[in-house]
């Protein structure tokens, strides 16, 4: 073992630094930093009436602290409901709807026009943010919970199929060929070969989305399609933050208990 | 037992199915069809023309999502590190704490979170990008938390034989251990909101959604199309970029 004598040996070590050319660090950072001037820049505050705004933030937060859930109950309930309902059905309806198109999607076990088409309404249901697809659909279908569900069963779609078929693709191929190798047709190495692998994933992801649904559900009614977010709309719009804080309250609390529940079914399933 | 349990989800959801329905005025419903063809027969041909004023709120939406997204960063570190079992002062006292501020703001979407300060705040760009921020917060501590957790003990370990101090350890064991992951995780919260201010102007809050909001309320549904298409490929961009940044990290 002998240092090479040109190398002198080192008393102090220092971090490589992060990227190793030192024009190209130096115009990444010189470039990040003229973007955030540039960008800083190109805000415009109304100090005056952030000023204001204070007011109202301390009786929002004077809302958090005690909240008004009595004086709107019935709107909140009604709003739960509406959100609950809409929640479950379109969970229930996009899950059926997706596994199809999840299974068509799979480039491992459908036909390339098959793949293709679904590949294409997965694209379509995903580039879409639940927001602007509620808007198209209320267009459509009228103010109410109707339209919320039927854009949460769209979202749905988008994210099962999506996720499912990445799970489809990613199956033990060993299993399936061994099913494959008794004769079976196409059907049955999907119920015997590719379900087993891939239910407990999908029941985990059915829950997840159950739990995701009900966030945005919370959500789309501020554009009209039903549910807590309209209530939530309303109580903001009439300035009574204390009502809004108490609906944000069973929001938070309701988020809160779907995710622990999802948690321990899906610890049970697996 | 496994088909009562079937029974009793079908049962659930025909339930569901009513209770929801019970308002819904089915002649609208019957009648979407034609809607959909009417609003679609609207939007066609799309006004080109609008682009050049569509420019300006494309670039506040670029920054509400890019600025909220490192305003929530200075916040969400603080809170990761407490709230990971490893690194917080105390398990008992503020871990729940920091682990109450991650649902908080998990549970409440951006854009509620954009109502609410369009309110306090009044309309504008800094609404915005103090939404996306508080709901980043969530997200990003909690996934670096957990990151935070499952790094290698013994990396810590051989740091702190050598003597090092507290802020030493973080800075030379745990720091150089997240830092993939908390690069990851960054990139993909700044696509998620890229995604998520768009729409953001919706509700006050300035960028894109703020001219959707005012073509809805007109009914000028070929200005609707040509938005609906600058979304579409701006989402598309910041995907693409997320994908290609986080290849080059992972």
């Amino acid at each position: 073992m002998t240092m090479s004598p040109d190398v002198p040996f080192r008393e102090t070590w220092s971090r490589p630094p992060f990227i190793k050319r030192a024009w190209l660090r130096w115009t990444l950072y010189g470039g990040a930093l003229l973007y955030l001037a540039l960008a800083i820049g190109s805000i415009e505050v109304n100090w005056t009436r952030v000023w204001d705004g204070l007011d109202r933030g301390v009786r929002f937060i004077e809302g958090f602290l005690v909240p008004d859930f009595t004086s709107r109950w019935e709107d909140i309930l009604v709003g739960m409901e509406e959100s609950l309902t809409m929640t479950v059905t379109s969970t229930v309806v996009g899950v059926l709807i997706s596994i199809p198109i999840g299974i068509g999607a799979a480039r491992n076990i459908a036909p390339l026009p098959v793949y293709a088409v679904c590949r294409a309404i997965v694209a379509l249901s995903r580039s879409f943010q639940e927001i602007i697809v509620a808007i198209l659909f209320v267009a459509m279908f009228g103010f109410g919970p109707l339209a919320g569900f039927m854009t949460l069963s769209f979202a749905t779609i988008g994210f099962l199929a999506k996720l499912l078929a990445e799970d489809i693709e990613d199956i033990d191929e060993s299993q399936a060929e061994a099913i494959r190798a008794t004769g079976a047709g196409w059907w049955q190495i999907v119920t015997y070969a590719i379900q087993p692998q891939v239910m407990p994933r999908l029941v985990g992801l059915s829950l997840y989305r159950l739990d995701i649904n009900f966030r945005e559900s919370s959500v789309i009614g501020i554009v009209g399609a039903g549910g807590i977010g309209a209530t939530l709309n309303t109580a903001m719009d009439r300035y009574e933050y204390d009502s809004a804080a108490a609906i944000l309250i069973i929001i938070i609390l309701i988020v809160m208990a779907a995710e622990y529940l999802s948690g321990f079914v899906r610890k049970w399933v697996q | 037992m496994l088909w009562l349990g079937w029974l009793a989800l079908i049962a659930f959801f025909v339930f569901c199915w009513q209770v929801m329905t019970q308002n819904t005025i089915w002649a609208f419903v019957s009648d979407a069809p034609s809607q959909a063809g009417d609003i679609g027969s609207r939007m066609f041909p799309p006004r080109w023309s609008y682009i050049p004023q569509l420019l300006e709120p494309l670039w506040d939406t670029m920054n509400i999502a890019t600025l909220g997204t490192l305003l929530a960063l200075f916040m969400a570190i603080p809170v990761a590190f407490l709230a990971a079992r490893n690194t917080t002062p105390s398990v008992r006292f503020i871990r729940p704490i920091a682990l109450l501020i991650i649902v908080s703001s998990r549970s409440i979407n951006s854009l509620i979170w954009a109502l609410l300060l369009v309110a306090i705040i009044g309309p504008g760009v800094l609404a915005g990008i103090v939404a996306i921020a508080f709901r980043s917060i969530g997200f990003i501590a909690k996934l670096l938390y957990e990151a935070i957790e499952e790094i290698d003990a013994s990396q810590v370990e051989a740091v702190a034989a050598t003597g090092a101090t507290k802020a030493q350890i973080m800075d030379y064991a745990v720091v150089p251990q997240i830092l993939p992951a908390f690069a990851g995780i960054t990139v993909f919260r700044w696509d998620i909101n890229i995604r998520e201010s768009t729409v953001l102007g919706l509700v006050g809050a300035g960028g894109l959604g703020l001219r959707l909001q005012e073509s809805l309320n007109v009914l000028a549904w070929p200005q609707v199309t040509v938005i609906f298409m600058l979304i579409l490929i701006t989402v598309l961009f910041s995907e693409w970029i997320s994908a290609k940044v986080r290849h080059a990290i992972i």
